[in-house]
């Protein structure tokens, strides 16, 4: 008598697993060869299963509904007399077990878990599942490395030699997980390059405070939730449901700076912040003003465009949580006072983490400043349900020409981004350039108010 | 299935009809001959079957209710005739002598083909859809031009016949009244499509646009299959030219062993055509008619049970061919990026020792 174990069988050309519905024998039975067993799920179609093995049914590895995977025991017979099956494998595979776990592409057909069972039978012990190749035995190997072709182009981009992974899969054969694992875990005296050791300080990431370069795991993961869970959802709205294009415009704002430097002095002024984005701000507004259809929405559900003669103007704010947007309600009512001081209560709140959902609720236009970063310009991304978005970055001095002449001036990019299912790109270009006309001479633009 | 225009000689009942074109020539010998060539293939079908469940076999494409059709063309042949195969005609297969484990090579996953064509006459399965009816059309040609005595028989299913490579060698075959039998087994599936679904017409009829008769034929009438194929293949190398004949039948189990037709048809239809299998319409025929005994019947169905015990053992003691060996018969010459891919594999250790 000799145990045989009966592997869940690829029945579909590349299938890695099958359900379990129905079982045809129970422990005890005993079946002939070609009896139908079981019935399994696969993703194509429900199969049955017939036996390779006369016997008695001794185990069955899996219940009504589990999930079974490819090659992993389905039912373990006791046989009489070794089956045809496991009789024909050991003439064909009499080959000494060294020379058989050696990780090699000759002298094995489909049937492997018949050479399997055919040692267990030998053996007169059980294992469950086959072996994985030692390490030992796939480093030392002098044979050619077992693996598919992807997986081999995958080895040779990580730069990992495939004789050192450690196999995992049936005889030896190395899969994507193997070489994934090795690439993440260097074989000892396998890295001829130190690299030079990261910062030590920590830094913020995603909303919250992550562990330096160096002394951080190798690898996190961490849930997606609050703030980056409501940008990661924004955002993904905006991209897939709002078809966007961008116009750019650098413009001399040599004057607002000028004029922000005068203002500044302005004793009335002292306790609010006041900062090009006040300019920009009330640019914006005016440009709404002037092109009312930037500040609109596309509500396709309904199948309208909402136009709206009001402006809650969002601010893109960096928070120790992360990136929220609240907005300054009716920013198209206030002066350069009012919108200095609303824009300083905006960032104290977003600072303090005291910003209520309210206040981030009905932005119409968004402005978001990557200038205090250094940066020229970016494209920014829509705030979903919303017409337009204006970027600003850096004001900086640069080469302008004034008056036919090559002069030195504070000049600033402007990029505005919108939904281009309502806004085209005549409507978008003129109010830009509205906006630019304004930081080039905010003083006449603040007085034609 | 009543069908003025289908040849029918034989009912489901196994009762002789009479045809105006067609008579049954078969001796009560003959007959019980072709009834074994059935049982047997149909028997060693269901072993591969159970040889792909457990593992032993990657794919594998069932003929169960196409063994009528099958073994009336096959026995049609003369030993010199060539067929061009698509990958269902284990019937043809066994007729021309092909030893069964050698076709299960392919279906292993051991060899890209295994026998040699011209031995057996018998060209390789072709997977890929209708590209054999384009061969046979080609290898015809050639019997014209060697003045050869021969005809060429290929095979497709209603489904390849929706493919250009089909419609295109109906055209060459026309033009040059090439010495080849289109036979066309309508197993009502291509895959999981209906086959009134891709044709708005008979598709026997087609053959009369491009200038070539065509023969709608019982497929599951044994009879009136081998007296078909051997007329056309008979007009074939008088010269007369190409014949289209259109095998109606069924095929009762999946499309292949990837493949569940549960999904796609009803059971009442596959029950009504279990009332027309082709091997018990000739076993009534052979009880009635020539008084055949149950012995008889018992011991081919022993047979067929030893064969498929053979097939099983056969395939199980199959080795795995040196992996440079994908590369030996892609071409005929060498060929400069087969030889660098042969190259790049043994570079990587992957065969070439034993």
């Amino acid at each position: 008598m000799s145990r045989e174990v009966f592997l869940l069988p690829d029945v579909g050309e590349g299938l890695i697993e099958a359900d379990i519905v129905a079982w045809k024998v129970a422990v005890g039975d005993v079946v002939s060869l070609n009896q139908p067993l079981v019935d399994v799920e696969t993703a194509k179609a429900v199969v049955e299963l017939p036996s390779p093995f006369a016997g008695t049914v001794v185990e069955l590895h899996g219940q009504v509904g589990d999930t079974m995977a490819v090659d992993t025991p389905l039912i373990t017979f006791e046989v009489g007399e070794p089956a045809p099956h496991a009789q024909v494998k050991q003439v064909v595979h009499d080959v000494p077990d060294e020379q058989r776990r050696e990780p090699v592409l000759i002298g094995y057909g489909v049937a492997d878990e018949a050479a399997h069972s055919g040692r267990r039978a030998r053996r007169g012990a059980r294992v469950e599942t086959p072996a994985p190749a030692a390490p030992a035995e796939a480093g030392a190997s002098q044979g050619p490395v077992r693996t598919t072709p992807p997986v081999r182009l995958l080895a040779k981009s990580y730069g990992v030699d495939l004789r050192q992974v450690v196999a995992t899969g049936r005889d030896g054969l190395v899969t994507r997980e193997d070489v994934e694992r090795a690439r993440a875990v260097p074989a000892t005296g396998s890295v001829s390059r130190v690299v030079a050791t990261g910062p030590t300080t920590s830094s913020r990431f995603a909303g919250r405070e992550i562990d330096a370069w160096s002394t951080g795991a190798r690898e996190e993961r961490f849930a997606v939730k609050g703030v980056l869970k409501s940008m990661a959802e924004a955002m993904v709205q905006s991209v897939t449901q709002q078809p966007q294009a961008v116009v750019w415009l650098r413009v001399d704002a040599t004057r607002t700076t000028e004029l922000l430097a005068g203002l500044k002095k302005q004793p009335r002024l002292s306790d609010v912040r006041l900062s090009p984005l006040t300019i920009v701000a009330l640019a914006l507004c005016d440009a709404a003003r002037h092109y009312p259809g930037i500040n609109s929405s596309f509500d396709a559900e309904s199948g309208e465009v909402v136009l709206r003669r009001y402006v809650n103007l969002g601010i893109a704010a960096d928070t120790p949580r992360g990136l929220i947007v609240p907005n300054i309600k009716d920013a198209d009512r206030l002066d350069v006072v009012g919108m200095a001081e609303a824009l300083t209560s905006l960032v104290e709140k977003a600072r303090d983490a005291t910003t209520a959902p309210a206040d981030m609720a009905g932005t119409t236009l968004t402005i978001t400043n990557v200038g205090p970063f250094g940066v020229d310009a970016a494209v920014a991304i829509l705030p979903p349900g919303t017409g337009a978005i204006l970027c600003v970055g850096q004001i900086a001095p640069a080469p302008w020409v004034v008056d036919g002449q090559l002069a030195v001036r504070e000049v600033v990019e402007l990029a505005m981004t919108f939904d281009h299912r309502q806004i085209d790109g005549a409507l978008a270009s003129k109010a830009i350039a509205h906006i630019g006309r304004f930081l080039a001479d905010p003083a006449a633009a603040l007085l034609a108010q | 299935m009543i069908d003025e225009e289908l040849v029918q000689l034989l009912t489901p009942e196994g009762e002789r009809v009479d045809h105006p074109d067609y008579a049954s020539t078969l001796s009560g010998e003959q007959i019980l001959s072709m009834y074994r060539d059935m049982v047997i293939v149909r028997r060693l079908c269901t072993e591969s079957t159970s040889l792909q469940r457990q593992g032993q076999l990657a794919l594998w494409a069932p003929i169960e209710g196409q063994e009528g059709a099958q073994i009336g063309a096959g026995r049609a042949l003369a030993p010199m005739d060539f067929t061009f195969p698509s990958y269902r005609e284990h019937g043809i297969a066994w007729c021309r002598g092909i030893p069964p484990a050698e076709l299960l090579k392919l279906f292993r996953a051991v060899s890209n083909g295994g026998w040699d064509p011209l031995k057996y006459r018998h060209h390789l399965p072709t997977i890929v859809l209708g590209n054999q009816v384009l061969n046979a059309v080609g290898y015809a040609m050639g019997i014209q031009r060697d003045g050869a005595d021969e005809a060429v028989l290929t095979f497709f299913g209603d489904g390849a016949s929706s493919q250009g490579d089909v419609l295109e060698s109906f055209v060459w075959a026309s033009s040059f009244n090439a010495p080849v039998v289109f036979f066309c087994q309508n197993n009502q599936f291509g895959i999981s499509t209906p086959s009134s679904t891709q044709s708005k017409v008979p598709l026997f009829r087609r053959a009369r646009g491009f200038g070539f008769p065509g023969v709608r034929v019982d497929g599951n009438d044994l009879l009136a299959c081998y007296e078909v194929t051997r007329a056309a293949l008979d007009n074939a190398r008088a010269g007369g030219g190409p014949t289209m004949i259109e095998a109606f039948t069924y095929r009762m189990g999946a499309h292949t062993t990837s493949d569940d037709p549960t999904r796609y048809r009803v059971d009442a239809e596959v029950e009504v055509w279990k009332h027309r299998d082709p091997i018990e319409r000739i076993k009534a025929l052979l009880v009635r008619e020539y008084r055949v005994k149950p012995s008889a019947f018992e011991d081919i169905a022993a047979e067929a049970d030893r064969q498929a015990l053979q097939l099983r053992e056969d395939v199980l003691a199959m080795g795995r061919p040196d992996p440079l060996s994908m590369f030996d018969h892609v071409y005929a010459d060498d060929h400069p990026l087969i030889d660098e891919g042969r190259r790049e594999m043994a570079a990587l250790g992957l065969g070439g020792s034993h």
